[in-house]
């Protein structure tokens, strides 16, 4: 039983995780392909952007939280959010807008969000300081250990990790229902459909765009805030998720949320059981074993190093497969 | 009387090359103009100059009078000036109805925050649109395809579907972008019927490009024929037709 809880906490806890963030990421992404028909690079460092503001309003308030008995970064998380969504905004006006304007092919779009990436890395850089630091200011975070009877290792879960849960659960319905049952998300799949025939249509697609954005960039401060409360703040914290969030998005089918949030979870748990170790489940069986069998100290499939090449692997195994990835992509 | 679309001195160039040369062609209300010419005439550039999807090098395109040359596409669709397109296009995963539903401007659903602030009236204006569009549907003969993807339709159907966009909400002019290219007779006789009452009982003012030459007999007077980027003439029909010079621009000189 001890090693069931072990797996549930390394294995579905820590791929829940995983799985929410990549996949609150890949929505972001898979919506700025499917509008404005590029990747967009920069995503994870307005992920981090958000973060970074809601440490900010944290250093500011720090006991905002205690009036409501929540992590004061969740109370500021709303006003982080709106932030970040108007800097992507802001960033769209200043860096993409002109090359929009002037009909750039899509790689020029992509290397300028390359650039806007390295821009809020280094701005971030220069006020944080590099180091990690906690989002719990003057505040300790809150572990929950559920006591299971007759067993003496408790499932652990941390308080952000259950907003995290909840929060996912919330935005993914939120955008579901915006987007088939208002007319403005209708409108959003139309431009993603056909721009000409939006704009023929009467749709402001500037409209579109801008929220686009705000949409966005409310969903990568979400992300960030919470990756960095359960982990901390560091100003490099998810450009190193970058690469599983693309590859969340392709996997589930780029422009499709659905698929994002699939491919999220799918990319998140072959990390989390890729590098399990599989002698801990199997050692209570060892009396069932041959004798000669003996079972080595760890059985993970990569090192906790390697990680970063599951994705990959899974990446390439659905191009191969499926290239229009998971679920057919393109159109939101 | 004033022009309804008045497009005044247009010049377009791509790199070094002229297409749209001092340009000026007068489309008077209540008629359907058609415009024809060869290929790399000008038409579809002149086309798209008025319709806001291409901006001219220089030049004014006036909608009643009123300048219109820098007004987006989306905003000159408010004022009533709509288009479709040569190569049919629709929003492929929704059904035709939703793709009619798509159109009406100035939507309640469509500004922001009124979502959320008034749901009632939003509700209720949405039943209004889906009532609409489902007369439009009727008029153009696709009740039976309503619930269809508009991607399964086929082109003729949604060439009509196109037509129908234009009947969602109150259209002054409607620039037909070769329209009947790719419909069957039979389906291009249901078009030029619809063209013909929308004009009639809806006052619709047309411009038609076509290279269909029985088409345009049958719908256009006048008719403006362009070659290497101006008006070279304007008349009826049979004044066209019979003009030498249009008979060796658009049907090459005849070496017989």
């Amino acid at each position: 039983m001890n090693e069931l809880i072990f797996f549930f906490n390394y294995v579905v806890v820590a791929g829940s995780v995983t799985g929410s963030i990549y996949a609150i990421g890949a929505i972001g992404v898979t919506l700025i392909y499917s509008i404005l028909r590029f990747a967009h690079f920069a995503h994870a460092d307005m992920m981090t952007l958000g973060a970074f503001i809601a440490l900010l309003l944290t250093m500011a308030f720090p006991h905002a939280g205690d009036v409501v008995g929540l992590p004061t970064a969740i109370v500021m998380l709303p006003l982080s959010m709106a932030l970040t969504s108007l800097a992507a905004v802001g960033i769209d006006r200043v860096c993409y807008q002109p090359l929009r304007a002037q009909g750039v092919r899509p790689i020029v779009m992509v290397i300028a969000s390359l650039g806007v990436a390295l821009m809020l890395q280094g701005a971030i850089r220069l006020f944080a300081g590099t180091g990690a630091q906690s989002l719990y200011v003057e505040a300790r975070k809150a572990i929950f250990r559920i006591e299971l009877p007759g067993v003496a290792r408790p499932i652990v879960v941390t308080e952000p990790q259950l907003i995290l849960f909840v929060l996912t659960v919330v935005a993914v319905v939120g955008l579901q229902l915006f987007l088939t049952r208002t007319r403005m998300g209708k409108a959003m799949r139309a431009m993603s459909d056909n721009p000409d025939l939006a704009r023929a249509c009467g749709i402001n697609t500037r409209v579109i765009i801008t929220l686009t954005w705000l949409i966005a960039g409310s969903l990568a401060a979400m992300a960030g805030t919470l990756l960095s409360l359960d982990v901390a703040f560091k100003p490099d914290l998810s450009f190193f998720l970058l690469l599983p969030i693309f590859a969340a998005a392709i996997v589930g089918g780029v422009g499709n949320p659905w698929g994002a949030i699939a491919g999220g979870f799918l990319v998140g748990f072959a990390e989390t059981l890729a590098v399990f170790n599989w002698a801990v489940l199997l050692r209570p069986l060892q009396a069932m074993l041959p004798a000669w069998l003996e079972l080595p100290n760890n059985l993970a499939l990569v090192g906790t190093e390697y990680k970063i090449v599951v994705p990959f692997f899974i990446l390439i195994a659905v191009l191969v497969w499926r290239p229009t990835g998971l679920f057919k992509g393109k159109v939101i | 009387m004033t022009p309804i679309i008045d497009v005044c001195n247009i010049r377009k160039s791509f790199g070094g090359l002229t297409v749209i040369d001092d340009c000026s062609v007068r489309i008077a209300e209540g008629s359907i103009t058609g415009m024809i010419g060869p290929n790399g005439a000008g038409k579809s550039t002149l086309f798209n100059i008025i319709a806001g999807s291409l901006a001219p090098d220089s030049g004014e395109v006036l909608l009643d009078g009123e300048p219109i040359t820098s007004l987006p596409a989306h905003l000159r669709f408010h004022k009533g000036l709509l288009r479709t397109f040569q190569i049919a296009h629709e929003f492929s995963h929704l059904t035709a109805l939703e793709n009619l539903m798509m159109v009406p401007p100035a939507q309640e659903g469509e500004r922001l925050f009124s979502n959320w602030l008034r749901p009632g009236r939003v509700r209720r204006e949405e039943a209004e649109v889906r009532r609409r569009a489902q007369e439009v549907l009727d008029f153009i003969g696709l009740t039976r395809v309503r619930n269809e993807p508009a991607g399964n339709l086929s082109g003729g159907q949604k060439k009509l579907l196109e037509l129908g966009r234009t009947m969602m909400t109150e259209a002054r002019v409607v620039l037909l972008d070769e329209i009947a290219a790719g419909v069957n007779r039979t389906l291009l006789g249901d078009l030029i019927g619809n063209i013909e009452r929308l004009n009639r009982e809806m006052g619709y003012t047309f411009l038609v490009i076509e290279h269909d030459m029985d088409m345009i007999a049958r719908l256009c007077d006048p008719v403006i024929v362009l070659a290497e980027g101006r008006v070279m003439l304007e008349g009826p029909i049979e004044e066209v037709q019979s003009h030498p010079e249009v008979i060796e621009a658009y049907f090459g000189a005849q070496s017989a």
